[in-house]
């Protein structure tokens, strides 16, 4: 097990523009750390550059304290998982799996009692003299985590390895992953970019964008506190309502006026830099606004009102997307009651859960 | 007659489909009658060979017989089986290193290296052989087994097959193999070519068949009559014959038939190795 540190790692291929530019990231020993972004962002980049596929173009990485630019794949102890799988098709499963033991120096005996072991736990022993052909998708990925893991590395890299499975087998190979986190507790990193498995296994999350880090943070982190609108939009489904606004002074206050009218929204956080009078957008997660019947006097809230123009009933809540003076708002209701399209509705948008960016440089203004 | 379309292996009988068959068949008529006259004389006593017979009336095996007392027949055999079976491995190995190299190594000058590769595919044997034969006089390998050898011991042909295979092969795999420490050419040998099965046998058949039949070159550097091929040895023992025709005819048996043997046995490895990769997903 080991720490990897990044320090202002650069990608540049040929003269083409810079891949990954200048990145620092610092992963604890054991932690789950999983890059997310959109599709070309780097984030493959970043972790070949970890497994010493890709030379690093400036910057020093370091692996368990060791500076580690100029060591080989083989020498750094890393394990890697590819997006489709990589096991090799004219060896059968013991053989994928033994083949992780190639350069162990461990006798025969001992690499047989390796493969073994590392078979039970992920449910292979039945498997092991089967082909790959003759694999589940499921299968081969847990064949490849098994080549992976049976010789101890240092840490594991996962490059998209779900993403070519179907939605439920997704869900299951995810909670299959944490488990044999928490289990071996070796530091992973793992990419992907689908933020609900960035949300699900991440000790921390780096969000990604252009070959730069824009944030670093838990879960929740990323959530309660995005810095910029990428992030909030990014992390979070439904997606965050975004509204659009102007900030201006209101009485000893600040408040946003909406564009196209509705309610002003004052601001009671404490507002960053001195955006006054500049356009923002103004953010509640679907989750934050609550459907009522209008009636209750909403303290510490404001009412936003619109029809309905889609409901989306999930079974256990409901999304309810309402045309709301021409933005397009979600809200999330219990799974009972729900509104019919065509229906005036009216949510209360409660005050503390605000989320405010400035729309020029779509960068957080309120810390939350 | 209208029951008779009604059978399912009728229901997909179109006209195109009609042609294409009809034309196939013709081709295979041309191609494969002049075979079985081979053959067919091959097995007729020599009062028979005009008599124009598929079947012979007769069927006999003593020229088989007086080819092989003739003595000079199993050499020539040996020489080509020999000759062919080096050659072949020599291209499997040689062809595909180098093909692998161009398709998955990025290097300066590799599009370069390809092109001159391929552009001595333009160049006809026949223009090749007198700068082969200087080659080979220059150093002393006139009339030797490593003469008849050294020009098709690596093909252009061979270089770019293996290299458009290789480049279906996705990179996963390889660096799959360099994180669990392989070298480079454990990962080509160990993990590249069992993936290029299939075009490794077609590889072999073409280069197998391609040096069995080769007449010219061995025929221009070899002199001592235990050094020629097959083909060499045939056409100076038809010479010799003259109007031998059955003799000539059971000697050219003899030299197709290994042939036919080996594409049945490796043609059902590249069908095999086609319909695996093509499951792998
Ligand atoms: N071998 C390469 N040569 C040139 N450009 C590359 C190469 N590999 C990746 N890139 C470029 O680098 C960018 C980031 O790629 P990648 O790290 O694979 O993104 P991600 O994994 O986040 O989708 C892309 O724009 C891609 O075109
Ligand atoms: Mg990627």
């Amino acid at each position: 097990m080991a720490t990897i540190e990044l320090q202002n790692i650069v990608k540049r291929y040929g003269k083409a523009a810079t891949t990954v530019q200048g990145i620092d990231l610092s992963v604890a020993d054991g932690e789950f750390v999983v890059l997310v972004g959109p599709s070309g962002c780097g984030k493959s980049t970043t972790l070949r550059m970890i497994a010493g596929l890709e030379d690093i173009t400036s910057g020093t990485l370091r692996i368990g304290g060791r500076i580690v630019n100029e060591l080989e794949p083989k020498e750094r102890n890393i394990a890697m998982v590819f997006q489709n799988y990589a096991i090799y098709p004219h060896m059968n499963v013991g053989q994928n799996i033994g083949f992780g033991l190639h350069a162990s120096g461990l006798d025969k005996e001992a690499k047989q009692k390796r493969i073994r072991e590392t078979a039970a736990l992920l449910g292979l022993e039945p498997l092991l003299d089967r082909r790959p052909a003759q694999l589940s998708g499921g299968q081969r990925q847990r064949v490849a985590i098994g080549r992976a893991m049976v010789r101890d590395p240092a840490a594991f890299l996962f490059d998209e390895p779900l993403s070519n499975l179907d939605a439920q087998l997704r869900a299951q190979m995810r909670l299959e992953i944490k488990r044999l986190h928490q289990r071996l507790g070796t530091t992973t990193v793992f990419v992907t970019h689908d933020q609900i498995e960035a949300m699900t296994m991440a000790d921390r999350i780096v969000v990604m964008r252009d070959g730069r880090i824009l944030q670093v943070g838990t879960p929740l982190d990323l959530y309660e506190r995005p810095v910029d609108i990428f992030t909030a939009r990014f992390i979070g489904s439904p997606t965050i309502n975004l509204l659009p606004g102007r900030l201006s002074h209101h009485g000893d206050g600040l408040a946003v006026e909406l564009d196209g009218g509705g309610p002003r929204v004052p601001v009671l956080q404490a507002v960053q830099g001195t955006a006054k009078d500049a356009p923002v957008m103004v953010g509640w997660r679907p989750h934050d606004l609550v459907v009522d019947d209008g009636a209750a006097a909403a303290a510490e809230a404001v009412r936003l009102t619109g029809e309905v123009s889609v409901v989306e009933p999930l079974g256990s809540e409901t999304l309810v997307h309402i045309d709301a003076g021409g933005s397009q708002i979600v809200a999330s209701t219990g799974g009972k009651a729900i509104p019919k399209v065509g229906e005036r509705i009216s949510v209360r948008a409660p005050l503390q859960s605000l989320y405010l960016f400035d729309t020029a440089t779509e960068r957080a203004l309120v810390s939350r | 007659m209208a029951a008779s379309f009604k059978d399912a292996r009728f229901n997909d009988v179109r006209p195109g489909k009609v042609i294409a068959w009809t034309l196939l068949f013709l081709g295979g008529v041309v191609m494969v009658t002049p075979l079985l006259f081979m053959l067919s004389t091959s097995l007729k006593p020599a009062s028979d060979v005009y008599d124009l017979r598929l079947i012979p009336a007769r069927p006999t095996l003593e020229n088989y017989l007086a080819v092989f007392e003739d003595g000079r027949f199993p050499g020539w055999i040996l020489n080509s089986l020999f000759i062919a079976t080096v050659v072949t491995l020599s291209n499997v190995f040689f062809d595909s290193l180098v093909g692998y190299t161009l398709a998955k190594f990025k290097f300066r000058g590799r599009y370069l290296v390809f092109i001159a590769i391929l552009s001595t595919l333009m160049i006809p044997t026949e223009m090749l052989v007198i700068p082969w034969y200087i080659m080979a006089r220059d150093f002393g390998w006139l009339d030797s087994y490593w003469g008849i050898m050294f020009p098709g011991m690596m093909t252009a042909f061979g270089t770019f097959l293996m290299k458009q295979f290789f480049e279906t092969v996705p990179d996963d795999f390889l660096e799959a193999a360099r994180i669990d420490g392989l070298n480079e050419f454990q990962i080509w040998w160990r993990i590249a070519m069992p993936l290029v099965t299939p075009a490794l046998s077609a590889l072999a058949i073409f280069t197998f068949l391609g040096n069995w039949t080769a007449f010219i070159w061995p025929l221009i550097v070899t002199t001592s009559a235990e050094l020629y091929t097959l083909p060499v040895g045939l056409s100076s023992f038809s010479v010799e014959q003259a109007i031998r025709w059955e003799l000539i005819m059971t000697g050219a048996s003899i030299a197709t038939l290994p042939t036919l043997v080996i594409f049945i046995v490796l043609q059902r490895f590249i069908v095999r190795g086609v319909v695996k990769a093509g499951l792998k997903g």
